[in-house]
């Protein structure tokens, strides 16, 4: 059987790889293709331009603004999500008090948080913006926040919320973690549901706290499942773009306080008279730093696994 | 307001909120670059011209729509496409959405448009991009043909003043009919008013003796939303053109140097710092969407909105039946002023494009015809309430008291109408970059000489950008 091997594997990869070749690796070349040119993308015609609209993006002070922002939710919303997520998914598994037999138990009604955490995974980016508009509403009476505020008698921390350009992209921010910890609390639960129940017998019999046996035991060897979590929120911070843009006041603002590139992009592209190659462009640049930071982590958090 | 205005407010965003969510690595895939001819396959459809078919419709030649969905809803474009449809043997093929833009886009760059298209809502096509790439149908011939109802008067011989300027870009053709007209101003609740024996403030100064009465009891002047800060523009433009009059203001839309550096723009701004600093804006309004700021509103908090006449249908669910809707003119400096107390700002919207290169754009122009025909309109009004661009459509209708309101202050101003073409014209400027600078101003963050310095560093700068199209004023 061992002549066939080749032609068994090569039969089940041809179709994933035409599907990605087609669905995802045309498209960046396509992108790559439109930057170069001044095409309005109204027209069949475009003519190619050289590397202008580059230029042009490096000398756009919106644009590294707004690439600001984005490194600030990049370096932001991962930690604070991923922390999130790894201390909640260790109060359900570990963090509780033992009961009979078990060596580890979750917190008591784990099974409900559980479920409860994973609530705004369901719903969509679009649901959960408008929704948080209206908890953020500056309204004393209307806005959950402010009313919440107003009722336990701490009307002085009363805000405009997105209206304030001081808060503005902490509050979005704060959006983007609520949405996505709920994901992280399953998939690190996964994953510390798989180190086994002796190692954790072990470093109680030896008298460990719980601090301990989380920084000893469980982050270590949740390492993979951290780096991975990491990546895949990098990305979803590089985005940003519908929570911004359903989200913010005045487009990005209060005073460009919160505009990232996605949302530049897709102003550039539908809006500020139709320019597609620079939009492009745009792509281009945020594809480079997507694919950097997506090199380094995965660099970084290499090392030896450990089997168990 | 501009064609992309009407949408924007009225329907748009509150409804059309729900419609994007594109992540940006996918955004350009969907904009595939197309690489079709620039020519339509087969000449467009034309059919002999008679009495009841001046502009020439070949019947049974398909037609084709594509119609924003939004706070007008789309049953009175299909009204009248059941007229298209008895008259002309077919079935128009209708399509009715929030987002046009990412659906027409595609078809324009490969030359297979719909045939005709109401151009709206946030996800609209810039249309003065499309006119600049000669995609759009010149609408002359339909300004020319005879109306439905009386074949002796030409249809531009009854749009209220201002329709056709509205659609032009620059040259004398017409790309756009705007359909829906909207009144803007002040809006307020007489009965608020009358409860606590105010008057509507005619000048600046009896606008913040308000101020100081309503602050008494609690209400704020004014508010604002702040994801929106070019609702603010609706009232301010104008009135730099009331204080200063059209001159001052097509300078402003012209992009001229200097445009912003006048006695009216000092005037006017200067009146929105001091309301800034007595603190007659409502507080938090600034962190409002449309929806929030107009809830508050209809609660009493605040007293006047600049708002358009959508408001009255967008903020039916929450306003009390007994509200008594109103809409107040304009508000100046005083005598001084060039135009007199009751100018308003008035401008048609809600732009209805025929394709250059379709496959039927004289039948996209005749549906056009047939829905500007009194028993189009009439349905119209009766079931969006809202006011067509047919002088005197409304006439003889029962209106709701918003729209009456509206309509008779459209009557006392005669002639004294203004509408700022820089809303349309260069839409990132009044949004964006002009809606950053009020927000700072109406919230104390700059006075109003930091904003007219910044207004005007931002007109030359979209004046100097070669990638803007301008436009001037015929």
């Amino acid at each position: 059987m061992r002549h066939g091997k080749y032609r068994f594997i090569i039969g089940f990869l041809a179709v994933p790889v035409a599907l990605y070749a087609v669905l995802v690796i045309s498209p960046f070349v396509q992108d790559f293709q439109i930057s170069l040119t001044d095409w309005s993308g109204l027209t069949p015609e475009k003519h190619y331009i050289g590397f202008d609209n580059y230029q042009k993006i490096i000398h756009n002070n919106l644009f590294w603004k707004a690439l600001w922002h984005n490194i600030l939710m990049l370096l932001i919303v991962p930690i604070v999500t991923l922390a999130l997520g790894l201390f909640f998914a260790f109060m359900l598994n570990v963090g509780g008090r033992r009961k009979g037999s078990a060596s580890v138990a979750g917190v008591r009604g784990a099974g409900f948080y559980k479920i409860v955490y994973f609530f705004p995974q369901v719903l969509s980016v679009t649901v959960i913006a408008v929704l948080w508009q209206q908890i953020y509403n500056p309204d004393p009476d209307d806005g959950l926040l402010n009313s919440l505020l107003g009722h336990v008698g701490l009307t002085s921390l009363q805000q405009s919320w997105l209206g304030d350009p001081s808060i503005a992209l902490a509050c979005i921010m704060a959006v983007m973690v609520w949405a996505n910890v709920g994901f992280y609390v399953v998939l690190f639960s996964a994953g510390m549901a798989s180190i086994p129940a002796e190692i954790y017998e072990a470093v109680l019999l030896d008298g460990a706290n719980r601090i301990t046996t989380f920084f000893r035991i469980t982050l270590p060897l949740l390492r993979d499942t951290v780096a991975t979590g990491w990546v895949y929120m990098g990305i979803i911070a590089m985005d940003g773009f519908a929570f911004v843009q359903l989200m913010s006041v005045n487009n990005g603002g209060p005073n460009e306080v919160t505009d990232v590139v996605p949302l530049l992009l897709y102003k550039t592209a539908f809006r500020d008279n139709s320019q597609y190659g620079m939009a492009a462009a745009m792509g281009v640049a945020m594809l480079i730093v997507t694919l950097v930071f997506a090199v380094l982590t995965l660099r970084l958090s290499r090392r030896e696994r450990i089997e168990f | 307001m501009g064609p992309q205005f009407n949408r924007r407010d009225a329907i748009k965003r509150a409804l059309a909120i729900g419609v994007v969510a594109i992540p940006s690595a996918s955004l350009l895939s969907a904009c595939a670059s197309d690489s079709g001819s620039d020519k339509p396959d087969k000449p467009a459809a034309t059919g002999a011209k008679s009495a009841s078919n001046p502009l020439g419709v070949k019947k049974g030649a398909p037609l084709e729509a594509f119609i924003f969905k939004g706070g007008f809803g789309d049953d009175y474009v299909k009204a009248a496409e059941q007229v298209y449809n008895s008259e002309y043997g077919i079935k128009v093929k209708h399509t009715g959405t929030q987002g046009l833009g990412p659906k027409l886009q595609p078809r324009f760059a490969s030359n297979t448009p719909p045939d005709v298209m109401d151009n709206s809502g946030a996800d609209n096509l810039d249309t003065a991009a499309l006119a600049k790439e000669n995609k759009l149908q010149d609408l002359t011939p339909l300004l020319d043909a005879p109306t439905v109802d009386d074949p002796s008067k030409k249809v531009r011989d009854v749009l209220i003043a201002g329709t056709i300027e509205q659609g032009q870009f620059g040259t004398q053709a017409m790309y756009a009919l705007n359909y829906a007209f909207t009144v803007y101003g002040g809006w307020y609740s007489s009965k608020l008013f009358k409860e606590k024996g105010w008057e509507y403030p005619q000048t600046f100064d009896q606008a913040i003796a308000l101020g100081a009465k309503a602050k008494k009891e609690n209400i704020s002047l004014f508010t604002y939303p702040g994801k929106y800060p070019y609702y603010v523009h609706f009232d301010l433009l104008a009135q730099i053109g009331k204080v200063g009059g059209k001159e001052v203001l097509n300078a402003i839309d012209d992009l001229e140097d200097g445009a912003w550096q006048v006695d009216a723009v000092k005037q006017v701004i200067g009146y929105y710092e001091e309301l800034a600093a007595k603190k007659y804006f409502m507080p938090g309004s600034e962190g409002m969407t449309h929806i929030q700021m107009q809830t508050a509103w209809t609660k009493g908090k605040a007293a006047i909105v600049a708002d358009g006449s959508w408001v009255e249908n967008e903020a039916a669910p929450t306003m009390p039946k007994d509200f008594d809707l109103a809409v107040g003119p304009l508000v100046g400096s005083g005598p001084s002023d060039k135009l007199p107390f009751g100018t308003i700002y008035a401008a048609a919207g809600e732009p209805y494009i025929v394709a250059a290169n379709g496959k039927n754009p004289v039948g996209g122009m005749e549906l056009l015809r047939i829905m500007l025909s009194k028993k189009e309109t009439d349905n119209f009004t009766n079931t969006t309430k809202s006011l067509t661009c047919v002088t005197g459509a409304a006439d003889g209708l029962s209106l709701t008291p918003g729209l009456a309101s509206a309509s008779a202050a459209l009557k006392a101003a005669g002639p004294n109408v203004l509408n700022s073409r820089l809303q349309d014209w260069y839409v990132k400027l009044n949004q964006e970059t002009l809606g950053n600078l009020t927000l700072q101003l109406l919230t104390g963050k700059i006075n109003a000489a930091k904003w007219i310095e910044g207004a005007q560093k931002a007109a030359d700068a979209t004046k100097n950008d070669s990638s803007v199209p301008k436009f001037k004023h015929v």
